[in-house]
């Protein structure tokens, strides 16, 4: 905001990218501390930095991108870089807080710039449809989540997680209603990670929203709420036993079936790779279910390399969108033969998503399958793999467009320098996850 | 050192072809993979003459879980490693005198695949073989989608799943594996070593076993197979049905065998009832076959199968066979199909039927396909008699009905071989045929190296037998019960 009234809208965006990494570098600093910030409502450990440094990494890819997406939408550049910042200080909330209070208040910091994001279009009525919906089924999800922690309260007499904890370990009957609390957190949650059956909001918001806006709800928002549900279950419900067990693993079952499924029909890049986000929030959920500190790494390194295929897959299909006007698969025809370099780019990215090796993909399905196989979900894990078969189908029909179909030789697609050298590092990181996951392994 | 030079040369050179121009790229390709060679036997010397234990590589790699990089070359490996290499100069030297698009990129792909291959018969832990079994998959699905013919794509993609889905089991397994394993890791030697409970081995074979019948493949897990080596492209046939369905059986020796004695004792009859009746199945079908490519896939399978049950035996005599027979038959299909590929870039088919007369026509080229044909249905002094004999011999000692019926395998594939034979080569030339070239020196040049190496190998096996032996027999006393 203050860019604009200097009128510095050009610099806007390396300042935006220098200042998240002096953030990522102060991050960093906390590592191994634990605090706690403003009357104990948030504290930082390392579980928030190794998240938080995550979620600030991969909002820095996004804006980066965003140089080339909003050229010709100077006039309200500053406005969007300052809520896409917004977004991020949502997220940084809901990775290290303490407090239900805070909890609240990240999701709605979170989902109030994603409504506007969404909509941000203002002339084109897919995005304004995108942006209301979305607005309307969070603003449902908020209300569940309110009521949910309002009933907590009344029993536990409390907001704060731990206090929530002993209170659970010391209680000798707890009452329905704290039950009825956590099953309304969790739809709460449930949606806004796009778990099935909760799920159908978001392959229509993706669609609508412009592309750099779903790449950042795909990678940034997933991740982050991951981290705050994880965060919910290690903290506040440690001493809750198996009672949401069955439930979280129903859910996932069915993520994974749905996302899976649904995407197998898809013809649009965007709701493919909504639906592909689906399933691998059924993975994710894999990763809540088995909570442990071997379950932490397993969530974090999944995490990392979701996000860094995702945005390596988008900062290909970004520029291709743009050239062609079109967002379905068929406009990456030929395009193997026209850019190489990106295609290849492309079709590691994906191959990273479908879990092969030599990428992080892979071995983030090891972890997480490994998680779920020591805590005996066995049928879940048969599930999960019988998925990730599927899976491979749909990410190959995008891989097949590029290197079988006839090009179209009218459309000529330029790659900005800025999406090649996103979608470099992020192949590259992935390939160097893959190959050496150690020092990310070993970090809980 | 040597192990790791070995395995990583053709990663660097497939990376230098890629890099390279598409002019260049068959020669550099040519030159990469002639200098494996030298280096394979320069190992094999140090090999006969010092043994093993100078080819073993241990380095710790991921910490959590316990993944090492564990390679090591005993005589099977070596045996394997061998024949990737042997053949791996002569399958790009196929490729010469015919327009490849995209050259550097194409051989770059069939060097990367060796490069997998070759982890695959080296890595002596769980999951590092397990990454190269699946990067494998990578640049043989490339090759054949982009080089393959008409209906490429969905049979490609048929062939990728079908597979993947065999090792995201065995991935499975692996995990199981370690969850089971009280040193936490996936090193061989614990895993050979380990206990494990007569009902998990009994689900926890199958995990593996699937993995491994899809790749070979055993019936009924070959449905991708036939389409599959039609669809690809020569070299990529030649890849798949030479070297890359020994990985299946390698890994029967090596993984399945000795890691769940009590599964394979209670599932052997089963398997061995599968792989028999898939000889004879697969006979009968090449029989029927119209198409030549289709008739050699079908022949291949029904001479894997044969493998597969002679390492079912479970005896030295079934094992040894199946060695020497992974072998013959890696020589003897590259050589069928090059045939196949050679037929094809002359008159444009492969529909036997029209086929005919060529003996008039290419006298030099007729002479060396029959040898190729005779070894394969397996006639005394060439390599694969040697190989059919002692699996035969060794089904015998398992079961004499079982190798009874097996046996059939030498007539039948007499039967569909002469016949093909007898209907592409001999007779009256046809328009199709009439102007048959004759070969040029990079057809001679393979076809002829493929010979001597199918005589030598039939009238003086006994090396192959010997470096075997002492592996095989470390497998068999952790696959036998006591």
């Amino acid at each position: 905001m203050v860019a604009e009234i200097l009128n510095l809208r050009k610099v806007i965006i390396p300042v935006a990218v220098i200042g998240l990494a002096a953030i990522l570098a102060l991050t960093i600093t906390d590592w191994g501390t634990t605090v706690a910030h403003y009357n104990d409502m948030v504290r930082t450990d390392n579980f928030s930095v190794a998240f938080g440094s995550l979620a600030i990494i991969i909002t820095g890819l996004v804006i980066a991108l965003s140089s080339d997406y909003y050229k010709n939408e100077q006039n309200h550049i500053s406005d969007y870089m300052a809520i896409i910042i917004f977004t991020l200080v949502g997220g940084l909330v809901l990775l290290s807080y303490s407090n239900m209070a805070m909890l609240f208040l990240g999701i709605e910091i979170l989902s109030l710039s994603l409504y506007v994001m969404a909509g941000s279009r203002k002339y084109d009525t897919s995005s304004n449809e995108a942006g209301l919906k979305y607005f309307l089924m969070g603003s449902f999800a908020s209300g569940f989540l309110l009521f949910g922690i309002a009933l907590i309260y009344g029993v536990t007499g409390s907001f704060h997680l731990e206090a929530i904890n002993t209170y659970l370990a010391s209680a000798t009957t707890v009452s329905p209603l704290f039950y009825l609390g956590v099953l309304m957190l969790l739809v709460a949650i449930l949606f806004k990670v796009s778990a099935a059956p909760f799920h159908f909001w978001s392959p229509d918001v993706y669609e609508g929203s412009p592309a750099l806006i779903t790449a950042l709800m795909a990678t940034l928002v997933k991740v982050v709420m991951f981290g705050a549900f994880y965060r919910l279950f290690s903290t506040a419900f440690g001493n809750l036993g198996d009672y949401t067990n069955w439930l979280i693993a129903l859910v996932a079952a069915l993520t994974m079936v749905v996302g899976n499924l649904t995407a197998l029909q898809q013809v649009n890049v965007k709701r493919l790779l909504a639906f592909s986000g689906i399933a691998h929030a059924g993975y994710l959920l894999l990763g809540i279910l088995s909570i442990s500190t071997d379950a932490t790494s397993a969530l974090f390194y999944y995490s990392a390399a979701y996000a860094l295929a995702t945005i390596a897959a988008f900062a290909v299909a970004i520029p291709v969108f743009q050239a062609s006007g079109s967002e379905l698969v068929s406009a990456f025809n030929g395009l193997g033969k026209r850019k190489p370099f990106m295609a290849a780019m492309l079709t590691m990215a994906l191959l990273s998503l479908a879990g092969i090796p030599p990428f992080a993909g892979f071995l983030a399905k090891y972890y997480i399958f490994s998680e779920a196989m020591s805590n005996g979900f066995f049928a879940l894990l048969l599930i999960a793999i019988v998925n990730s078969i599927i899976g491979v189908y749909y990410y190959f029909k995008l891989i097949l467009a590029m290197y079988t179909e006839p090009t179209d030789e009218a459309v000529v697609v330029k790659f900005p320098w800025v999406y090649v050298m996103v979608a470099s590092l992020c192949v590259l990181l992935s390939l160097i996850l893959g190959l050496y996951p150690n020092p990310v392994i070993q970090l809980f | 050192m040597l192990t790791l030079l070995l395995l990583l040369f053709p990663l660097v050179a497939s990376l230098v072809v890629l890099a390279s121009g598409n002019k260049l790229a068959a020669k550099l390709a040519l030159l990469f993979a002639l200098v494996e060679l030298g280096l394979t036997g320069y190992c094999l010397s140090v090999f006969l003459l010092s043994g093993s234990e100078l080819f073993t590589v241990f380095q710790e790699w991921i910490t959590d879980p316990k993944i090492s990089l564990n390679l090591g070359l005993d005589g099977l490996s070596m045996l394997m490693v061998l024949l990737t290499n042997f053949l791996l100069p002569i399958i790009i030297l196929t490729g010469f005198n015919r327009v490849i698009d995209n050259a550097k990129a194409y051989f770059s792909l069939i060097l990367m695949m060796q490069f997998a291959l070759l982890g695959v018969f080296m890595a002596n832990d769980g999951l590092l073989y397990y990454i190269f079994w699946e990067l494998a998959l990578i640049p043989i699905y490339f090759i054949a989608l982009n080089w393959g013919g008409p209906n490429r794509v969905p049979v490609t993609l048929k062939f990728f799943i079908y597979t993947l889905a065999g090792s995201l089991f065995m991935l499975f397994g692996f995990i199981a594996l370690y969850h089971l394993n009280p040193g936490k890791s996936f090193n061989i030697t614990e895993l050979y070593n380990m206990v494990i409970s007569k009902e998990n081995q009994a689900w926890l074979f199958w995990m593996f076993f699937v993995a491994f019948a899809i790749k070979i493949p055993i019936i009924p897990f070959h449905t991708w197979q036939a389409d599959t080596y039609k669809e690809s492209p020569t070299q990529g046939t030649m890849l798949l049905s030479g070297i890359m369905l020994k990985m299946g059986t390698y890994s029967l020796l090596r993984w399945l065998l000795p890691v769940f004695p009590e599964g394979v004792a209670m599932w052997t009859p089963l398997i061995m009832g599968l792989c028999i009746a898939g000889i004879v199945y697969a006979s009968i079908i090449a029989i029927m076959q119209k198409d030549l490519k289709r008739l050699l896939a079908y022949s291949s399978l029904a001479h894997v199968g044969l493998i597969s049950a002679g390492i079912f035996t479970l005896n030295i005599t079934g094992l040894e066979g199946s060695v020497v027979q992974m072998l013959s038959h890696g020589v003897v299909v590259v050589g069928l199909f090059f045939a196949a590929d050679i037929i094809y870039h002359r008159t444009n088919t492969l529909e036997i039927d029209k086929l005919g007369g060529i003996r008039t026509a290419a006298p030099q080229f007729n002479t060396l396909f029959l040898i190729i044909v005779l070894a394969s249905v397996g006639l005394p002094l060439t390599n694969s008699f040697i190989g059919e004999f002692l699996l035969l011999l060794g089904v015998f000692q398992y079961n004499y009905i079982a190798a009874g019926i097996g046996g059939l395998t030498i007539i039948l594939s007499a039967v569909y071989m002469f016949r093909m034979f007898q209907r592409v080569m001999l007779g009256k030339t046809n328009e199709v045929t009439v102007n048959f070239a004759d070969l040029h020196w990079n057809e001679k040049v393979v076809l002829w190296i493929l010979v001597i190496v199918i005589i030598a190998a039939g009238i003086y096996p006994q090396p192959i037998l010997a470096i075997a032996e002492p592996a095989l027999r470390i497998i068999l006393d952790n696959a036998v019960l006591n």
